[in-house]
């Protein structure tokens, strides 16, 4: 039998609980009464704000503005009026200033009108991406435009779409490639018109055959220079570096990034938007976020303005099980454990899940490490979580840093083999964080 | 015959060897730099790096050459950087104040609300990188004693209501434990002083009074009725200004409604 390709070094098989979500069409979410817009929902600097309280905004307009190249604008999901601007915590403990927005409720709306795009320069649609705000919606947030900016002097070998989802039990982008394939591949193609590639390849696991042979079909018919990729199951395929193995055979060394190696990389949700940004003016004030998980009385994929409560959410979702373990905000394994359910959906939340009690790990004091070597062997980076997290505990942070520990991409794999249940990424967490002071 | 030959060989070698040495031993001798000696017999030898060098000896060397300033020695005090000066013979010991750390905060579980229980890793900063603590008040201290890990000299522990405190006769001022604080609840100040406001809260009154008995709930009575205790209330704290402390602090203290003006001792 022929085997699909996947990355080589290390990696997981988590269950994968997609088949919880993966059938139900996108619904979207009715107009809350109020929504909380942070000003930080990127990576890098916090956008600057540009409204006062009491001012009346519109949906879509711009709300904040980005402070530095590594930031993003921020815009109004509704019409509507700021009653506050509110010191707020994030699900990954940033705090930062948001926007408090009563919802006009008559009138929440505006249509969004079609733009060719094709006349345009790459250069006029790169522009359109930054002023409308556009991030990697994938989880990390990273401002799209930094992304789709190549250097002089370097130039883009492969475009490469990033349509694994390997986090068990999101399917957000999942419903994206088969419900809206047509855009999502206009807007690879609008990526593809910035930054000019030679080859253009979306990779996605072969756990999704459905929107694989959907975005094939749509491919023939409208004879688009794209390639798709079925990939092996296997986590965290998603991460930049894994996915470039995986669909290009390509190595980026440590602390390089994909462009170094000709490649630039998005997500499919991240297409989407560029291609809302560029065809109808419309920056990311919405995104498909999957709430799903065993304590949660229905699992849906539901669009949802930036800015809802995650209570309206899971509200909206019939609610949660008495059984409720754990509220985790994106996938189990790189997303954030969170308590406060009035923290908003920002532009990189792909998923609410509610985990029941008993799949939670039970409580207990970790045991020693046994030097089973399991989180060596699965760590998709190559090093050597067990001797980092002691050199951690003992807070030799410069000795962890010469180690790599700044190669970890807190990916979970090594806490999720690691037969003592030691906090491996927690640590991993704190030792950069030290190791940065 | 042969043995001979290998003896003289061994022999000859030796003493080319040896006198090469010799050589060696005058043409590159590093120079004893007496003056660094004599400080670093004085200095206190707790290699702290308070002084921002590495380890006394490094102090030591930096002030022999004079690119240190005295007087960044804080265990050694003001003694120290007299007989620092004697031996520069820049004359006068350089005023130093006594400095000790204080943990501004008595929040206990107890008293304090907490909006989750932490199950990690037992080091406060670790605990702060999840909603920056347990504790409802994201200005206090974590209670997990990093800081009781890094003082050199053990100066740190925890009393019996779970509260971080420090001895101020046995802290020697290196601030270590404000370094590796990730709340900087733990602050320097001036031995002398008698009183400390035990909170570091900068919300507003009625949100400190939601989630902590004990907070400072930015009330004024302490600035506005003892205007001698040295208590200046600024953005919703109080602080103590210890230039301006004098006893009227202990009636400041037993007036808070809270009673967060504690003793220093
Ligand atoms: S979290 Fe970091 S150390 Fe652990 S497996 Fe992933 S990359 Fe390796
Ligand atoms: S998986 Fe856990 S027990 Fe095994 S070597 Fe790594 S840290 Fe130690
Ligand atoms: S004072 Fe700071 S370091 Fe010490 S226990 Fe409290 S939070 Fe931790
Ligand atoms: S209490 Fe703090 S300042 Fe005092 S000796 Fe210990 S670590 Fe140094
Ligand atoms: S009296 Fe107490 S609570 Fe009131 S401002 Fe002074 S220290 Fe704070």
């Amino acid at each position: 039998m022929h085997r699909l390709p996947t990355f080589r070094k290390g990696g997981i098989h988590p269950g994968d609980k997609k088949e919880l979500s993966q059938s139900q069409p996108v619904e979207r979410l009715p107009f809350p009464d109020e929504l909380i817009v942070p000003l930080s929902q990127h990576l890098g600097a916090p956008a600057n704000p540009l409204k006062e309280k009491g001012d009346a905004v519109g949906m879509g307009e711009m709300i904040g503005e980005a402070s530095s190249f590594i930031s993003a604008n921020i815009h109004s999901p509704v019409n509507g009026t700021i009653t506050e601007i509110r010191q707020i915590t994030l699900m990954n403990s940033v705090s930062c200033k948001a926007f408090v927005i009563k919802v006009d409720t008559e009138n929440p709306a505006v249509e969004f009108t079609a733009h060719p795009w094709k006349d345009k320069s790459g250069e006029q649609l790169l522009g359109k991406v930054k002023e409308l705000g556009i991030v990697g919606t994938g989880g990390a947030t990273f401002p799209t435009h930094v992304k789709l900016s190549v250097p002089k002097g370097k130039s883009v070998e492969s475009l490469v779409i990033n349509g694994v989802e390997c986090e068990p039990y999101l399917t957000s982008d999942h419903r994206l490639m088969l419900e809206q394939t047509e855009q999502v591949l206009e807007g690879i193609m609008i990526a593809a018109h910035i930054t000019e590639p030679k080859n253009i390849i979306v990779g996605v696991e072969n756990n999704k055959k459905d929107a694989i042979e959907r975005l094939r079909s749509v491919i023939s018919e409208k004879k688009l220079p794209i390639e798709v990729v079925a990939l092996q199951v296997k986590y965290p395929q998603g991460d930049e570096k894994q996915l470039l193995k995986a669909t290009i055979n390509r190595e980026i060394p440590s602390g390089k990034l994909p462009l170094d190696v000709g490649a630039v990389v998005l997500n499919v949700g991240t297409a989407f938007a560029v291609y809302e940004a560029v065809v109808y003016n419309k920056p990311i004030i919405d995104r498909i976020v999957t709430v799903s998980g065993e304590a949660m009385k229905e699992k849906k994929n539901v669009r949802t303005p930036i800015g809802t409560k995650i209570a309206d959410l899971i509200a909206f979702s019939g609610g949660l099980n008495d059984n409720v373990g754990k509220m985790v905000a994106g996938g189990p394994m790189m997303g954030f454990a969170f308590y406060d359910d009035q923290i908003p959906v920002i532009k990189g939340t792909s998923g609410i899940l509610a985990l029941e009690r008993k799949k939670e790990k039970k409580v207990k004091i970790s045991t020693p490490c046994i030097s089973c070597g399991k989180c060596v062997a699965v760590c998709p980076m190559g090093l050597q979580p067990t001797r980092l997290f002691r050199l951690i505990e003992n807070r030799q942070y410069e000795q962890a840093m010469k180690l790599n520990l700044m190669d970890c991409k807190e990916c979970g794999c090594c806490a999720y083999s690691c037969p003592s249940e030691l906090p491996l990424v927690h640590g991993m967490k704190l030792g950069k964080k030290m190791g940065r002071k | 015959m042969n043995i001979l030959f290998a003896f003289l060989v061994i022999a000859a070698l030796a003493l080319v060897l040896g006198f090469a040495l010799a050589v060696a031993a005058k043409k590159f001798a590093v120079e004893k730099d007496v003056t660094a000696e004599q400080i670093l017999a004085i200095l206190p030898g707790a290699n702290c790096g308070a002084c921002g060098f590495p380890g006394c000896s490094g102090y030591a060397d930096a002030l022999s050459k004079g690119t240190a300033e005295n007087g960044l020695c804080s265990p050694g005090g003001a003694k120290t950087s007299k007989a620092v000066s004697e031996i520069l013979g820049t004359g006068g010991a350089v005023e130093t104040e006594k400095m000790v750390a204080f943990v501004h905060c008595r929040g206990n579980h107890e008293v304090t609300a907490q909006d989750y229980e932490y199950r990690g890793i037992s080091d406060c900063n670790a605990a702060h990188l999840l909603f920056k603590g347990d504790s409802s008040c994201k200005f206090g201290c974590h209670h997990l004693g990093s800081c009781i890990e890094v003082c050199p000299v053990e100066a740190i522990y925890r009393d019996e209501k779970d509260n971080i405190m420090v001895d101020p006769e046995k802290c020697i001022g290196c601030k270590k434990c404000t370094l590796v604080c990730p709340t900087q609840v733990i602050k320097m100040i001036p031995y002398r002083g008698s009183h400390a406001v035990a909170c570091n809260n900068h919300d507003k009154g009625a949100v400190v009074r939601k989630i902590c008995s004990v907070g400072c709930i930015a009330c004024k009575i302490c600035e506005r009725k003892f205007p001698e205790s040295g208590c200046t209330v600024s953005d919703n704290l109080s602080s103590v200004d210890y230039a301006k402390e004098t006893a009227q602090i202990a009636d400041a203290a037993a007036a808070c409604p809270t009673k967060c003006i504690v003793t220093a001792k």
